[in-house]
């Protein structure tokens, strides 16, 4: 009995070890390159090299240097776009179909997969799948269209510099519909069920129930899935990449932010002198965009939750 | 009450009109992969007339997609294993211990949810060019595990904290270390959390692009999704071939699912809703 004491304080001493592998790896290699990319901006390079400390200077290139001004305000709009279209598409149409699934119709289970399966495909993948649907003359969509006789509508719909962009956030919606619609359904199964029935025999029904009883009770999966739906578009990259390069072909229509730092620090679309440090500045600037506006959403929830 | 048959019919209606948009486009995958280029383009919308293995016979032959699957396997098995023991012992020190830098740690983690990782990509090259991992697999696991943690530790030690403080007690005054404790007790009550902390991990690594993309550089060494994009341009005009790739790169994850659907879509919720 008596050395029990000590034992426990042994054992005290050793658990300070616990959170120190974790920590390492997750301190190496996610906090220290994001820190080293504030440093980088700061410097001129030549190539890989680190040479001098040269302050805020490729902020100002970025902001007053030919083609890279052009360039940011450019992807920086395309980012914006592709917020709003997959916060109305892709999250419309999950929420929708979340309060389907949610209403057990028959099949439901059935449905659930179906609409979270594009989930599982690699980006690059859904990228090189809906290139081929969306050629402009083999590809399924335009050999569709034209047999139902709406063969005006066939489009080169990659190639226009009018529609490729679209094109490719609905392919990104179509991607990522099952996942904002499981976390609104994680969302209206928390819902009391006595609240919906209480309603309900009042007479609530349809849209009305949906506006005046389910939104208001769904804020939090709401703001959940907005703050996902915005890193993500602000971050997107990968499905432009396979499906237009890193050129965001035709003529940047395509470009974002993502791909025009990925084409400056890794792509050589300038002298290589800059391009780290360039690129870099660009980085800072993308996480200070991502960083204040996803503390925006924080604090909202925050007073959401308050309230 | 029940509601009105026709709402019910536009209800059913657009259920299944989605759920045909979302499969549509894999299953078109699957069946033109089995038909020839000329079938294709001759009858896009048609079935395969029969079932041409051609596709994948030149694929196989031309492209070393037995390796890109080791890879995919290796990166992907490592890391979700890192990610399980470094998280399951940093999640049960935050849940279950009062140090003063308790809440500091915990919020140093939940920083890592909001922080676009991809921005230091450059930095993180050039890390690994001076560890000497540049075009290797531990590159990417190294990566994936780190990606992996923030989340690993806030559904981790969330589950910690719902299981019952007495078990622990009672074995610790039998005379347990904190190691046996966790190993012996905890983790085999922690199950359905590990398996969410898999399955949304391993997703991730294994169908991740941009990382082998910068890091690895041949070609026996990349991982699926970055073996598949050289086909594309070897191909271009190759649909059937083009198919057979798309299909073999995610036949793995599809068939998965399909075997595993119900915990799939749970871990993956889970993991969202915080």
């Amino acid at each position: 009995m008596a050395d029990k004491p000590k034992r426990l304080q042994r054992n005290r001493w050793s658990i300070h070890l616990f959170p120190i592998p974790a920590l390492a790896i997750y301190l190496l290699f996610i906090i220290y390159p994001i820190c080293a990319a504030f440093s980088y901006s700061l410097y001129d390079w030549k190539g890989i090299k680190k040479l001098e400390f040269i302050g805020f200077q490729n902020f100002k290139n970025l902001f007053t240097l030919e083609p890279f001004n052009t360039m940011f305000w450019n992807a920086l709009e395309h980012n914006v776009i592709y917020f709003v279209v997959q916060m109305v598409v892709q999250n419309g149409i999950a929420f929708l179909l979340a309060y389907l699934v949610f209403q057990k119709i028959k099949g439901s289970g059935f449905l659930k997969v179906a609409y979270f399966l594009p989930r599982l495909l690699s980006v690059i993948v859904v990228g090189f799948l809906w290139k081929l649907i969306l050629n402009p003359t083999y590809g399924t969509i335009n050999v569709l269209l034209d047999k139902l006789g709406l063969d005006s509508w066939t489009m080169p719909w990659l190639g226009d510099p009018s529609t490729a962009l679209i094109s490719i956030i609905l392919v990104n919606s179509w991607f990522g519909v099952g996942l904002s619609l499981l976390i609104f359904l994680a969302g209206l199964q928390s819902i009391p069920t006595e609240v919906v029935e209480a309603s309900r025999l009042d007479g609530v029904r349809g849209f009305r129930m949906i506006r005046t009883i389910i939104l208001p009770l769904m804020i939090q999966p709401i703001i959940m899935v907005t703050v996902l739906t915005f890193i993500q578009s602000f971050e997107a990259f990968e499905l432009i990449y396979a499906m237009q390069g890193s050129m965001g072909e035709p003529y940047y229509s395509t470009d974002t932010m993502a791909v025009f730092f990925y084409r400056t620090a890794f792509g050589g679309s300038s002298s290589d002198s800059v391009a780290i440090g360039l690129g870099s500045a660009l980085a800072v600037v993308m996480f200070a965009i991502i960083a204040i506006i996803s503390a925006a959403f924080l604090a909202l929830t925050r007073k959401v939750n308050q309230e | 009450m029940r509601p009105s048959l026709s709402f019910r019919i536009i209800q059913h209606t657009t259920g299944y009109l989605f759920a045909i948009l979302s499969l549509y486009p894999v299953f078109l995958m699957v069946s033109s992969s089995f038909k020839t280029t000329l079938e294709i383009f001759k009858e896009p919308l048609a079935l395969p007339k029969k079932l041409s293995f051609a596709a994948y016979e030149k694929l196989l032959d031309q492209l070393p997609f037995g390796t890109y699957l080791w890879n995919s396997v290796f990166v992907s098995v490592i890391s979700v294993v890192i990610i399980l023991i470094s998280c399951s012992l940093a999640a049960y020190y935050i849940a279950r211990t009062s140090f003063k830098w308790n809440g500091a740690l915990m919020f140093i983690f939940l920083l890592g949810m909001m922080i676009p990782i991809k921005l230091g990509i450059v930095p993180m090259f050039l890390l690994m060019r001076d560890l000497n991992l540049t075009n290797s697999p531990w590159s990417l696991i190294a990566i994936y595990s780190a990606m992996g943690i923030p989340l690993g530790v806030m559904i981790l030690s969330g589950f910690f904290r719902t299981l019952p403080k007495e078990l622990e007690e009672a074995a610790k005054i039998d005379g347990c270390t904190d190691m046996q404790i966790l190993r012996r007790i905890i983790l085999p009550l922690m199950r359905p959390a590990l398996g969410t902390v898999m399955i949304i991990n391993f997703v991730t690594a294994w169908n991740d692009f941009f990382f082998p993309l910068i890091f690895i550089q041949s070609e026996l060494k990349k991982t699926i999704p970055v073996g598949m994009m050289s086909l594309f341009g070897e191909y271009a005009s190759d649909w059937s071939t083009l198919f057979a790739g798309l299909t073999l790169a995610s036949l793995p994850m599809i068939v998965m699912f399909i075997i595993a659907s119900r915990q799939f879509m749970d871990g993956m919720t889970a993991g969202a809703v915080k």
